[in-house]
């Protein structure tokens, strides 16, 4: 690859989605930026295994017998599915806020007892 | 509730995406896919014809109670058939190469898959991919049954 | 002045990241040489995998032969996660629901 591409997707996702965890006022956006790290660390640990000049480790039809290394697809499939329960939770939470402050706004769900 | 259009085409697509990720669950032993993959399109047909309809009328259909039962039951079929070869190790592949329900043998090479293969893996892949329909449809089912009192 | 220092410190990281991202150097190999993308130094379980799954398991997809079989045990811990956050789920906005009926009963 050129410059090493993916690992400058990783990077420039990372940031992105950093940017909207600190500067973003509304919670939803919070979320979003929390599932844009989870999405880019994926896509680095499948990144880690790749063979130049190799094909999916599947056999059936396969063109050739040179893979990639099947391993990190595994823990990829673990991280995705923990990635899945922390939104849902997260989202959730957001629900029941919103129902006792009336607003969304991260400057003004400060107060502990309503 | 949507229009006239959205309903139509939600029931025209419905039985397309449950028969696509149940091909998806069934074949997890010889092309991409697997339990957790087909779990997920699936629960996705569910997604489209609760959002299409409204959440009053699907959940005539479509109860809470069914959807954790599916749950309960995909993960204990999954615990129970990693039992059944606690003579050799815990999740020990017993059907493989054996002649019995799942065990043609495979040699190495490139070959068209063969469905009668893979051991307990079949059966793994069918109680994880209900599992996680279940799953993920009573998260939704949840998420969209919350009303809000207006206050003042 | 304190929003500029934020975006300082931001993109002072982006740089970071960037220039690890495009030469990583050594990658913590004991033995000085560099990483190559596309050459992975330790893959002797992975070619193990590769050459016996068929055999021993009877599937043609590696990588489902490695989550249902080699590493079954890391499925079940991954399967007790989703049933946890289905019940997490359930218990916080199943709350929810009983507020507003017993609000309904009293007025």
């Amino acid at each position: 690859m050129i410059l090493n591409l993916p690992f400058i997707t990783v990077t420039t996702v990372i940031m992105l989605g950093l940017y909207a965890m600190i500067f973003r006022r509304n919670l939803i956006k919070v979320v979003i930026g929390l599932d844009l790290v989870e999405s880019a660390v994926n896509l680095f640990l499948v990144s880690m295994g790749y063979v130049k000049g190799g094909i999916a480790p599947i056999y059936t039809n396969a063109p050739s017998t040179d893979m990639v290394l099947p391993t990190p697809q595994a823990l990829t499939l673990t991280s995705i599915v923990i990635g899945v329960a922390t939104t849902a939770m997260l989202l959730s939470f957001c629900v029941v806020i919103y129902r006792h402050y009336h607003t969304l706004d991260t400057r003004k769900v400060r107060r502990l007892i309503e | 509730m949507m229009s006239k259009i959205v309903r139509t085409q939600a029931n025209f697509l419905y039985p397309l995406i449950l028969i696509f990720g149940f091909y998806i669950v069934a074949h997890g032993h010889l092309t991409p896919g697997g339990g957790f993959q087909g779990g997920a399109v699936i629960a996705t047909a569910v997604a489209l014809v609760a959002v299409a309809y409204g959440y009053g009328r699907i959940s005539v259909w479509i109860k809470k109670t069914h959807l954790t039962a599916a749950e309960g039951i995909g993960l204990l079929c999954f615990i129970i058939t990693a039992f059944f070869g606690i003579g050799t190790s815990f999740f020990y592949n017993f059907l493989a190469s054996s002649g019995g329900l799942f065990g043609n043998r495979v040699g190495y090479g490139v070959n068209p898959g063969y469905l009668n293969t893979a051991g307990t893996i079949p059966i793994m892949n069918l109680a994880v991919g209900i599992e996680v329909l279940g799953g993920l449809g009573v998260i939704l089912m949840y998420l969209m049954s919350y009303r809000m009192e207006v206050r003042g | 002045m304190r929003n500029s220092l934020m975006i300082l410190v931001f993109f002072t990281l982006f740089a970071a990241f960037l220039y690890v991202a495009i030469n990583p150097g050594d990658f913590g190999y004991s033995t000085g040489e560099h990483f190559v993308f596309g050459e992975p130094r330790f893959s002797d379980m992975d070619n193990y995998f590769i050459h016996n799954s068929q055999n021993q398991t009877g599937a043609n997809n590696v990588v489902t032969a490695i989550v249902f079989d080699y590493r079954g045990f890391d499925t079940l811990g991954e399967a007790t996660v989703l049933y946890t956050a289905v019940l997490a789920v359930g218990l916080v906005l199943r709350m929810l629901l009983k507020e507003e009926r017993r609000d309904e009963n009293d007025e």
